[in-house]
């Protein structure tokens, strides 16, 4: 989950957003590079005695200038692109989970063979237990098998809300009438946090999500247990 | 325990629904209703011809698992009601 004095994002949890990482880091090393040549160029500006009142043209400063900004944003381009589709491939799903937003909670649905659906309310602060997150623990966790592929399905009961889990790179918009689909892979077994991403009235920030990633042993032996 | 009873002609346990390549993106809002249209339709088209609705359990395992439940609530009662606007 996020960290007091975090400045980048959360450590990934999936093949997906462990790219995205790389790839933050290396469009952020561009923005960084750029940002401090302006920077220095201008400070070599405000410096200088030096000055030229005659200038006709600079055609090959202007060349460089325009080439070199090309390349550049080819070279953040592709790899967004080759990510973007990557998103897109399609996989086998190993199991549908759907998720409703509601004011101010969200509720949770496994049908693929029984009805097993749940509420999932954030512990309010006076009743959490020492060591416990303010603000992001709930009394129902939702409960998934690691390393498999699962589909979420998400929507809501009344306004827009958004089902979001940073770690795992995943953030859908919960519409009313509409299923959206995104899907869930864990490299690894845990407790990924995330929060409703779509103001939704006066607890918007209060009805958070909570995955457990556990083996599929320890999986289906949740599930019969929930029936 | 994970999966069901696996409709014919399907081997072993029902996982989840398969990938569907008429509905290849992020809406499947209409894969969800397609597939309770169809299963009602395969249902009243079979006792219509007398013949057993086994075929039609498939289109059953994929609304379910895919539509919200409270959808599928509210479409039962529209059909009760004769108010459901889908033509079944």
């Amino acid at each position: 989950m996020a960290y007091p004095m975090q400045l980048g994002l959360q450590d990934a949890t999936s093949p997906i957003m462990e790219e995205l990482l790389h790839f933050h880091d290396h469009t952020l090393m561009i923005v960084f590079l750029i940002s401090s040549l302006v920077l220095y160029i201008i400070s070599l500006m405000l410096t200088t005695k030096l000055t030229h009142t005659s200038t006709m043209d600079a055609q090959e400063v202007e060349t460089v200038w325009t080439i070199l900004p090309a390349i550049i944003l080819i070279m953040i381009a592709l790899p967004s692109l080759r990510i973007l589709y990557m998103m897109d491939e399609i996989n086998n799903p190993s199991l549908t989970v759907k998720t409703m937003g509601h004011q101010w909670y969200w509720s949770y649905e496994y049908t693929d063979y029984e009805d097993l659906s749940f509420d999932s309310y954030m512990i309010p602060t006076s009743e959490l237990k020492p060591g416990e997150l303010r603000l992001l623990e709930v009394d129902n966790r939702v409960v998934l098998p690691m390393e498999m592929t699962i589909r979420m399905l998400i929507s809501s009961e009344d306004v827009l809300h958004s089902w979001a889990v940073p770690s795992l790179g995943l953030k859908t918009d919960a519409i009313p009438g509409r299923l959206n689909q995104t899907t869930l892979m864990s490299t690894r077994p845990g407790l990924f946090y995330g929060q409703c991403s779509e103001i939704c009235g006066s607890n918007h920030s209060f009805m958070p999500i909570v995955l457990e990633l556990v083996p599929l042993k320890y999986f289906e032996k949740w599930s019969a247990s929930m029936l | 325990m994970l999966g069901g009873e696996c409709p014919k002609p399907c081997k072993g346990k029902w996982p989840t629904p398969p990938f569907d390549p008429r509905f290849p993106n992020q809406n499947q809002t209409r894969n969800c209703y397609q597939n309770f249209l169809d299963y009602h339709r395969c249902i009243k088209t079979m006792n219509r011809r007398g013949k057993s609705t086994q075929p039609c359990e498939y289109y059953f395992r994929v609304y379910h698992s895919l539509c919200p439940i409270s959808w599928v609530q509210r479409w039962k009662e529209q059909i009760k009601d004769g108010t459901f606007a889908g033509k079944i």
